[in-house]
């Protein structure tokens, strides 16, 4: 453990971390940033036309300008040191990562969401060897091939229209009795001739020796396999909130709030996508974690 | 001593975004492999890196799977 008390750590580096960081800097806290990478969900957003300044700016690029906006108050951000544990000692919270132990007198938790996973057979071993949760990312790398999107979502709809321009053949595994999402996507993706949807369809395996050779799905009519050589998860999201153990969740995991970005325990507060916040958006988050710096100032204040 | 480095990625990908900057801002020259427009240079990304994610840099000869900034550092020297 570090002899160092901070008055805050923000656990996170997205727009919410990124956000408050800069207002911590700014009320001159003594602060560090923990966190596994830099921009969160925004980071992996194709096109983003809402965030108020920008008519069009990608994921990469804001999360660029971010980045640039930390620097510029020489943040003490580490990267690649995700959170691990969280708990509370008398008026100190503690955060272990894998390589060492902080302690502070507050916390910001704004550590976003992940892509969802399967739980089949084989997810992990062809992780990045045909299966991806990115087809932003990793699309181009499946020109003329056939592939699977699973989901049945607006995520889904968009992992296929991308894919449409790429793939020779997209799957559509949606384990829901119709596919969800806009009507304007959905339209799109049937109209182009290319998705074969198949409802009430659940994946129960991975398959392939070294890199995918195809999934084994099930449905009323029994089991079968796909020749795919890409699979696409676009299940959903799930909060990353599991090293915060003592902090109040909702069903689906996500750290309560109040108004004030305070959780249920002293000196922890949150803000962003991992929050019960009403509406993920990436001003939504930015704006929550500036308010949650502010909250944990004046706490740190009173405390004095 | 100036070092040979590959980037392989996808314009599209934000850690290939950010590994590009990343070595830009390090005054590393570097051949950016955009292997959306080439099939080719897939196959050799896959056969050097044993995976299909991007980004990959080869740094000389060592190959670096993801924006692994620690990793980067180490194999450039900086």
């Amino acid at each position: 453990m570090q002899d160092n008390l901070f008055d805050l750590i923000i656990i996170g580096a997205g727009p919410a971390g990124i956000t408050g960081a800069v207002y911590a800097a700014r009320k001159g806290l003594n602060f560090l940033v923990l966190t596994g990478d830099i921009g969160g969900q925004a980071a992996w957003s194709s096109d983003i036309e809402n965030y108020t300044g920008y008519q069009f700016v990608s994921g990469a690029e804001l999360t660029i300008k971010f980045e640039e906006h930390m620097k510029k108050y020489n943040i003490d951000i580490r990267e690649n040191e995700p959170a691990g544990e969280l708990s509370r000692e008398g008026d100190i919270v503690l955060v272990k990562t894998a390589k060492t132990e902080y302690a502070a007198k507050s916390v910001v938790i704004a550590s976003g969401k992940q892509s969802k996973e399967l739980g089949v057979p084989g997810e992990k071993e062809f992780r990045n060897k045909g299966l991806a949760y990115c087809a932003t990312c990793d699309g181009p790398l499946f020109a003329g091939k056939d592939v699977a999107v699973i989901g049945g979502g607006n995520s889904a709809l968009d992992a296929a229209l991308q894919l449409i321009k790429i793939a020779k053949k997209i799957f559509i595994v949606n384990i829901s009795p119709e596919l969800g999402g806009d009507a304007v996507m959905r339209d799109k993706v049937i109209k182009s001739g290319k998705v074969i949807v198949m409802n009430n369809t659940r994946v129960t395996g991975v398959l392939g020796d070294k890199f995918v050779s195809g999934i084994s799905v099930s449905n009323k009519e029994g089991e079968r396999e796909l020749a795919v050589e890409g699979v696409f998860v676009e299940i959903g999201l799930i909060p990353n909130s599991d090293f915060a153990a003592d902090i109040e969740k909702n069903d689906q995991g996500e750290i309560k709030v109040n108004c004030r970005n305070e959780t249920n325990v002293k000196g922890v507060f949150a803000a962003g996508d991992v929050t019960d916040v009403p509406e993920k958006q990436i001003i939504i988050a930015a704006g929550e974690g500036s308010k949650a710096v502010l909250t944990a100032s004046r706490y740190l204040a009173i405390q004095e | 001593m100036r070092k040979n480095v590959k980037v392989y990625g996808t314009p599209t990908c934000p850690f290939c975004v950010r590994a590009k900057k990343f070595l830009e801002d390090n005054n590393i020259e570097f051949e950016n492999i955009d292997i959306s427009t080439d099939a080719e240079k897939t196959r050799e990304m896959v056969k050097k890196s044993n995976q299909m994610g991007v980004p990959v840099l080869d740094i000389e000869g060592e190959i670096i799977v993801g924006f692994d900034k620690d990793k980067i550092t180490q194999a450039l020297g900086l």
